[in-house]
This record gives C-alpha cells, structure tokens and sequence, in this order.
C-alpha cells in the first residue's frame, strides 16, 4: 500500500522529505496528539458547562482549527518546494520583506520552549508508568493524601532544587533517558527517526488507549451505586446550559482546539515542508487532524473523568482545574482501586509517555531544520547545539519546581499567549500577503479531496477576526489581577473571622466556592486587611474581607499573570529567560538572512516563482 | 457556576447528555473514517514514481565530520 522509505530525492534537489504519505500524517497526528488530549480536554469541558461545551468546541474547530491547519499544511509545502524547511525562510518566500524572518523566530522560539518544560512532564509519564511496573504506587494504595505528597515530592514541588537533592537521582536518569530518546530521534532525521517512530507509537497509542477505555466501561459501579459508568459519563457530558453564554467558556474551547491540533506553534509548517510539490496537503491536513479528534473527544472523553468519577465522585470536581492534578493524582486514586490498578496504570501512563515522546521530538525538528540550514551545520552540530540550548532551560525550569512556577510561567506566556500571536500572523500572512487566491490554486496542487471555497474567504476575513476577539477577550481574562465578590456577611461574622472563628454560615457558603478555611490561615488584625489563605489543588486561593457600605463582603483575588510576575522572582526570571532565548534566536535568524542572500537563495526562490 | 456544574455532575447521563456524546463521537468516528479510508484506498504510484534511485538513501549529512 504505501512505499518504502527514502530520505531525500535527488529530483528535488537531494533535500530531506518524508517517506510515505501515512507517514507524515501520523508525525502530524503524532506531534498534535499528546497530554492535552487526555487531561486538559476533558477538564476544559468539565469545567466549561460539560456537553455545552462541546458547541464552541466544534465551531472554533471549524472555524480556526481546520482552516489554519490546512493554510500552515499549504504554506509550509509551498516553503519547502523553494528550499527552505525553517519558518525564518519559508515566511521569507511567503513574504519577500526582510521583517519575515523575524516573524519566522517565534516558531523556533515556540517549539523550543516548550519542549524545555514538556519534557519534563514526558519524564514524569515515564517515572509514573516505572512505579506502576515496580508496583511502587500500589504499594500504599486507597489513600488519596498519598498521591498528592507523592507528587509534589516527585516534581520537587515542594521546594526549588529538589529534584536535584541526593537521593533523587531515579527521577534524574528518567529524564536523562527522555531527552537522550528525543534526540536519538532527531539526529536519524525525519524519516528515519520522526517518521518511522510515529507509524509504532501511534497505532500503539490507540491499542493501550482502548484497553484502558474498555476497564474503565465495564466498571460498574465498584464504590457507591449512584457513582457508575452512567454518573460518569454524565459528569462529563450533561450540558451545564448557561455556560454557552459564557465568553470564558468560548475562550477555554478556542485555547483548548488551538493547543491540541498544535496550531500556531511552528511545527506543521515545518513538516509540510518536507513534502514534495504534488504531495497532497488538503486529506492530509483533515486526516491528521481528525486524527487527534478521534483521541481526543472519542478516548480522553469517555476515559479520564468518568474513570475519575466512578471512584472519586463529585469531589473530582476539584482537580478538573489543573490537569497535573486529574492525571497524576485523580487516576492514581483510581487505579489503586481498580482491579488489576497496577497494570492499568502502567498502559495509562506509558501510553501518556507515548504520546508526550510524539509530540516533544516535533518540538526540536523546527529548531534543528533551522540550524543546519540558516547556519550551515551538519546534523551532529547541529543536534549538540541544540541539545545544550534545551538541556539549558529544561535545567531551568527543573530547578525552579517549586510550586511548578517555572513550568507554568512558560506554558502561559510561550504555550498558550504566543501561539494566539503566532497563529494570527500566520493567518494575516496567508490571508493578506501570500493571497487566498494563490494560497487555493497552491493548496489544491496534487490534492485528493477539495477545499470548499468558503473556507478561503473565512481564512482571510473571519478566523483572523475570531482569533482577535478570542485574544482579546484572553488578555482581558487572564493578564490583571481581579477580585470576585463571594458573599456579605455582617459586621459581627467579620469580627468572628478576624479572631479565627468562622461562622458555620459563612464557612458553607465558602464551601459552594471550594474554599475551606483552617482555622491557622486566618489573620487576624484590622477588619479591612483580614486575610484567609487557602493553597487549593489548583494553586493558591486569596480571600480578603473588605467594608461594602454597611456590611462587609468577603472576596476571592485572582492574581493575574502581569502580577504574577511582579510577585514572583521566579516568575520574573522565567519571563527573562524567555526574552534572552528569543534574542538569542533573533540574532541567529539575522546571520542566517545575511548567509542565504549572500548565497542567492531568495534570488533563486524569486526566479522559480516568475 | 462551580456548584451548578457539581450538581449537575452527580446526575447520570442526560437525554441532552447522550445526544451530544453520540453526535460528537459519531462525528469525529465518521471524519476520521473517510480521511482514513481515502488516505489508504489511493494508489500508491503517485508516492513510488518520486523514486528515481535506490530505495534507502542516505544523505551522509550524519556521518560527515564539520
């Protein structure tokens, strides 16, 4: 059915490219498919008004997902035919202006940031999936205060350095073996290695994905008779009707399409660049994509909460906010209950393992491609470079692991507010620069199915315009600090708290919000300045009391990410460090720019066009 | 909004539940379906004719020393 490999064609100038048509498909699948499809998805929805969410869901997919997906398949197979497999030159072929290039750094930036912490978390996969062969994690089973200190004690989340404390040094040789696999990968190139990987490890994902989904359906109801497969289900997908009118929850499903389909991170243009010029990109591009639907709503949907909730019940609710704690401390509760735990959670964690291993090697291919041809090394040079750049940062963030402050820091300003970045300007260059016209004639080159010619006008007018308001509406969520008003109470309850007695009325109606209040968090001194710390799964609750006329209301502060920053040394530096990378890469794209003009590589590139 | 979710959690599957579960996996099980299908039903000559030499080239860039 489909041909043996090769690793470049002399026929179109000896250049690297993709062996098999199945092959780049599952690559792309592979870097899209990852833990966001198993963990994030189904706590986005959970706490998004559950099947209600799955409307915005399916709209942004149409709407930004698939369109952008096809526009990066077209752009980056168009770059590749004139030469170029790194975004600084295949945006300079897209847009003859010397700015392109610069554009081109955010996806190498990107990509190599978020490898530097994902990882990280790859290694805890593969960690948990060891404990879980060694019977490690059974051992002190049905104990839900077990999983979470174990955790913490396993990230070093309880202090910066930790993970590199004595004693320490399993966790250190797992992450060793991670990155020495990711980069085995890279250095056999994209055929050898990415491809001939992606075509095990994804059939291999679906066959320990299914496995785990049949346990997880006929378990009955092992707990409590109201908590079963059915309750489960309808945890996760009885629609909460209010919340469609919710721009968060508009804003979650976009965040939630672009993170998974990897759009807007610089790695499906990378790889459409090394197919030839009437290798079809339109079946490819819905192939892949559909791909990663199909593990996403179809596995991680009926898998992860509803598993969580037959054994935890409504309580689950509280982790659905952080997918560290759904996936590393939910599921351990559950497989420690489970008949034949140990051996589920070694499939769910090494299938996790899997599918961090797919997507992480994406992550350096766009950095390495950029190397070898902006800077002219060769492949071993070029890895090492590299592989001393992510070691770098990976060591940066494993140290400062500490409430995971690091890791978190990047995964907001790289992994969710640069790809919105990075997703528009790819949307205006193909809308605006290389033209929808050009764009339709260039993406229906060999192609197997058609682009209806609508999605060429919502390309160019309507995702760019959607992704606006989406941005728009994520700084306005995310970046200030707010304060939400929970409940008045009189001025007697307020005196009650500030001494440390918290009325019972008081502490139910916190309760409604998951805020417990131990006696020990209150400080106790003006009325105004009253503080009630609460350090949730989800990171650190703030509530304050504060005069409101004549009563007294208590609030909850959210600290945004501006202040964050300004909080947190930690957070600050991981914002600097960021900022030092990309100067870095800056630099480099401009000694690349002044390399192939002086080499004639865009006079060659202007030539071929006319 | 945390507690409506909550309570709607501890409920089994919805008339409205069991239609959006079944309509979006059977959704995404009949995209990915046909992609498959005609990804796999095509000739394969399209992908061989591009091969003009032996099939398992190495470009050497791994073996050459800077």
């Amino acid at each position: 059915m489909v041909a043996k490999t090769q690793q470049s064609d002399p026929e179109d100038g000896g250049r690297e490219l993709w062996g098999t048509r199945i092959g780049v498909i599952l690559a792309v699948a592979g870097s899209a498919v990852g833990l966001g499809n198993f963990l994030r998805f189904p706590g986005n929805a959970a706490e998004n008004g559950g099947g209600a969410f799955m409307l915005p869901y399916f709209v942004s997919l149409l709407v930004i997902g698939i369109p952008l997906c096809w526009a990066e398949w077209t752009m980056g197979r168009y770059g590749g035919t004139k030469g170029f497999n790194s975004a600084p030159g295949i945006f300079s072929v897209l847009w003859p202006n010397p700015t392109a290039k610069y554009v081109g750094a955010f996806a190498l930036l990107i990509p190599l940031i978020i490898y530097m912490y994902y990882v990280l978390v790859e290694a805890w996969c593969l960690g948990y999936a060891i404990k879980y062969l060694s019977g490690d994690l059974m051992r002190e089973g049905k104990d839900p205060k077990f999983y979470k200190n174990h955790l913490f004690d396993f990230i070093g989340a309880n202090e910066d350095g930790a993970l590199f404390s004595p004693g320490n040094w399993p966790f250190l040789l797992t992450l060793l073996a991670c990155f020495a696999f990711n980069f085995f990968l890279i250095y056999r190139g994209v055929t050898k290695g990415i491809e001939r990987f992606c075509r095990i490890a994804m059939p291999l994902m679906v066959i320990l994905a299914l496995i785990v989904l049949v346990r997880v359906l006929t378990l009955g109801a092992p707990v409590e008779e109201d908590q079963n497969v059915v309750t489960g289900l309808g945890f996760m997908w009885n629609p909460v009707g209010d919340k469609l009118t919710d721009p968060q929850t508009w804003l979650a499903a976009s965040g939630q399409i672009f993170f998974s389909l990897s759009v807007g991170f610089g790695i499906i243009i990378n790889y459409a660049s090394y197919l030839r010029k009437n290798d079809d990109v339109v079946l490819s591009g819905l192939t892949s994509s559909s791909m990663n639907e199909f593990f996403e709503v179809c596995l991680g949907g009926l898998i992860t909460l509803p598993a969580a909730f037959i054994f935890l019940g409504p309580a689950v609710a509280g982790l659905t906010g952080s997918n560290f704690s759904l996936g590393f401390i939910a599921l351990p509760n559950v497989f420690a209950a489970m008949p034949g735990g140990q051996l589920f959670g070694f499939l769910w964690f090494f299938m996790l393992f899997v599918a961090a291993i797919t997507s992480s090697v994406s992550m350096l291919q766009p950095v390495i491609a950029f190397f070898e041809e902006g800077l002219g090394l060769k492949r071993h040079a070029a890895a090492a470079i590299l592989g001393l750049l992510s070691a770098l940062g990976c060591g940066f963030v494993a140290w400062f692991s500490r409430d995971t402050k690091a890791l978190d820091t990047m995964d907001f300003w790289v992994g969710t507010f640069l790809i919105f970045i990075l997703a528009m300007l790819q949307a205006v260059i193909y809308g605006w620069i290389f033209g929808i016209k050009k764009g339709d004639i260039e993406a229906h080159q060999g192609a197997h199915i058609r682009i209806p010619r609508f999605v060429q006008f919502m390309l160019k007018y309507i995702t760019p315009a959607y992704l606006l308001v989406v941005f728009f509406l994520f700084c306005f969520y995310k970046l200030p600090s707010s304060d939400t008003l929970l409940t008045e109470i009189d001025a007697p309850s307020a005196k009650a708290i500030a001494t440390g007695d918290v009325p019972e009325a008081v502490r139910e109606t916190l309760a409604a919000s998951e805020i417990e209040i131990p006696a020990e968090s209150v400080v106790a001194g003006d009325l105004s300045t009253t503080l009630l710390v609460k350090k949730a799964a989800a990171g650190p609750t703030i509530v304050f009391i504060e005069p409101v006329n004549d009563k007294f209301g208590i609030y909850q502060h959210k600290a945004g990410q501006f202040e964050g920053i300004l909080n947190s040394p930690v957070a600050f530096s991981s914002v600097c460090f960021i900022a030092v990378v990309f100067a870095f890469l800056l630099i480099l794209v401009r000694i690349a720019g002044e390399r192939w003009e002086q080499e004639g590589r865009f006079r060659t590139v202007e030539g071929s066009a006319s | 909004m945390l507690s409506s979710t909550i309570l709607a959690a501890a409920e089994p599957l919805s008339g409205a539940g069991w239609s959006i579960m079944l309509v979006s996996i059977g959704s995404v099980l009949t995209l990915v379906s046909f992609c498959l299908y005609k990804v796999l039903s095509l000739p394969p000559v399209d992908v061989e004719e591009h091969i003009k030499g032996p099939l398992e080239i190495d470009t050497g860039d791994t073996d050459e020393t800077d």
